[in-house]
């Protein structure tokens, strides 16, 4: 199964093979095949426990897999550490719980792995936070610490930082489930600007409203299989699963 | 109703303290009654002052005497064992917390090892099967001697007078190895504290695995484990009295020589006891203040 939404032509970015995860007994993933083509937009639902983090933490090789093949940008991902790096700066993460660094300004928070990471001059990754800080609509916040702004602001901060290294590729693992609900939309706003420029995004998330504005294509999980992949258009219309129609059901009563 | 409970138990709290001090001050007045009219002591106060300075009729001065020359010999002690400590702990901390089994397994039996043996037995063993074989090796005599008059000057003040440098680095050596033991715990509890979210953050910005250490991890577990620091250095400054046992010349050493040659011992121990106390004491206090400023400078 793949994830072939309006671009199916683009060229393929992320490729997921036979790609199974066990946790002990637990299996959290099983037998997952997921295509994504560069400047797709991938929208990943499904109920809690379904493996839908685990997915998108194996791309960046969070969690590593046991069965199967990876391959991200080109490079399969294997247990060779350099290879690894050289994917992550490539991929961009975004996390439920922001983890900005806490000791370091928003700033410090924003230029660290481009001056560390890909070695840019200092002028250079400064003039590049402050751009992806205003892309952020928080500017004004560079000296702070993460501690001293709101939920909504650090994770639009979080996604600065990711974006400052430039990735081609952007995972989000439930960017809004720690949001209070009247900051979920600054963050949901920044992530649909982000859609519109192109970026390849594969979003995990229960918000079905930006699934519908800015995804190409749905992915339903449910006990670590993908049940159904579909254009969203047709995700929505006309779902082929009953897992899917009932999750559908649930999430969109009220 | 909890108002009046809470009432209750101050004022018993209060009567439990009288009576604790009460008996306290009993307790110190026995003593003195039994030292002073049943062993009749006459104390000897009189002498100590001469054993901290003494006149030296060659220069015309003052100049430090035993006992102030075993403090000046304790502090350099216990700055330069914590400074070596620290480095070692810092290392064998991030050891005990690698991916990889051979420097969990260095770094275990480094602190296992010291932590499970008496002190004194292990400055011993190291002393006489490592030091006397080790620190000859360095050859700081040799060194010291064909050193620039100018360099010596700092020396002095760095590691005390020339002819005890290799004493000095051996009890250095020893205490360092002994107090990092206790330092590589508490940095490794400092690395445990950091949450997996700031190693993932790190690693998924394209940070290599030293980087996430270098710049993520332990400028917050060193933050965190500045407090416990400071208190192990307070203990290693008490811990410093143990290397008299191999001759060390600091305080509690040079206080025993005074002890013997004056004959003076209870005088002699209540002194440097109460030497230990302030410093410590007052050390305490320092850093706890500096905790709490920092704490608000923090929030």
């Amino acid at each position: 199964m793949s994830a072939q939404g309006s671009s199916s032509t683009a060229t393929p970015i992320i490729e997921l093979h036979g790609v199974s995860k066990h946790f002990g007994n637990f299996t959290a993933l099983k037998n997952i095949d997921l295509t994504v083509g560069a400047g797709e937009r991938v929208v990943v639902c499904g109920p809690s426990g379904s493996g839908k983090s685990t997915m998108i933490r194996c791309i960046n090789r969070l969690e590593e897999h046991d069965e199967g093949s990876i391959r991200v940008n080109g490079t399969e991902l294997t247990d060779d550490l350099s290879d690894i790096t050289s994917v992550r700066r490539e991929v961009g993460m975004v996390f439920q719980q922001f983890n900005l660094f806490p000791h370091l300004t928003v700033l410090q928070n924003l230029t660290l792995a481009p001056l560390k990471a890909r070695k840019l001059p200092r002028a250079e990754a400064l003039e590049r936070a402050m751009q992806y800080l205003e892309r952020v609509h928080i500017p004004e916040q560079a000296d702070k610490y993460p501690g001293q702004l709101s939920g909504g602001q650090q994770q639009r901060v979080a996604i600065a930082r990711s974006l400052c290294m430039q990735p081609k590729i952007m995972l989000f693992d439930e960017p809004t489930s720690a949001l209070d609900p009247e900051m979920i939309k600054e963050v949901l706003d920044v992530m649909i600007e982000l859609a519109e420029d192109g970026m390849t995004m594969v979003v995990v998330t229960h918000e079905m409203g930006f699934a519908k504005r800015a995804a190409d294509s749905v992915i339903f999980m449910d006990q670590g299989e993908i049940v159904e992949a579909a254009s969203t258009e047709d995700f929505f219309s006309s779902p082929r699963s009953e897992r899917t129609q009932l999750f559908l059901s649930q999430i969109l009563a009220h | 109703m909890p108002i009046v409970k809470r009432k209750k138990t101050t004022k018993l709290a209060r009567c439990i303290d009288v009576v604790v001090i009460a008996v306290a001050i009993a307790f110190v007045a026995y003593l003195l009654h039994q030292v002073n009219n049943v062993m009749v002591y006459k104390w000897h106060w009189g002498f100590l002052p001469e054993y901290i300075l003494r006149w030296d009729e060659e220069q015309q001065s003052y100049a430090p005497n035993l006992l102030l020359k075993g403090l000046a010999m304790t502090f350099r002690l216990a700055v330069w064992s914590m400074i070596f400590a620290s480095i070692i702990g810092v290392i064998m901390g991030i050891m005990r917390t690698s991916k990889q089994l051979f420097p969990r397994m260095v770094s275990r039996a480094y602190v296992e090892l010291v932590r499970n043996m008496p002190p004194v037995v292990f400055i011993f063993v190291f002393y006489f099967f490592i030091s006397s074989q080790f620190v000859p090796l360095l050859g700081i005599d040799e060194w010291s001697v064909k050193a620039s008059p100018e360099t010596l000057v700092v020396l002095e003040i760095l590691l005390g007078p020339p002819e005890l440098f290799s004493n000095v680095v051996s009890g250095v050596i020893c205490l360092a190895l002994f107090e990092a033991a206790y330092i590589t715990e508490i940095v490794r509890a400092g690395i445990q504290s950091i949450g997996r979210g700031q190693f993932e953050a790190g690693d998924s910005v394209g940070l290599s695995r030293t980087q996430v250490l270098r710049w993520v991890v332990l400028p917050q577990a060193i933050q965190r484990v500045v407090p416990p620091l400071a208190g192990q250095f307070i203990t290693l400054i008490k811990d410093s009295s143990i290397v008299s046992l191999i001759s060390i010349q600091e305080l509690t050493f040079l206080a025993q020589e005074v002890a013997y040659s004056t004959q003076y011992v209870f005088e002699i121990w209540l002194f440097v006891a109460a030497v230990y106390f302030c410093i410590c004491f007052t050390l305490a206090r320092i850093f706890a203040h500096l905790e709490t400023k920092l704490a608000v400078y923090r929030s």
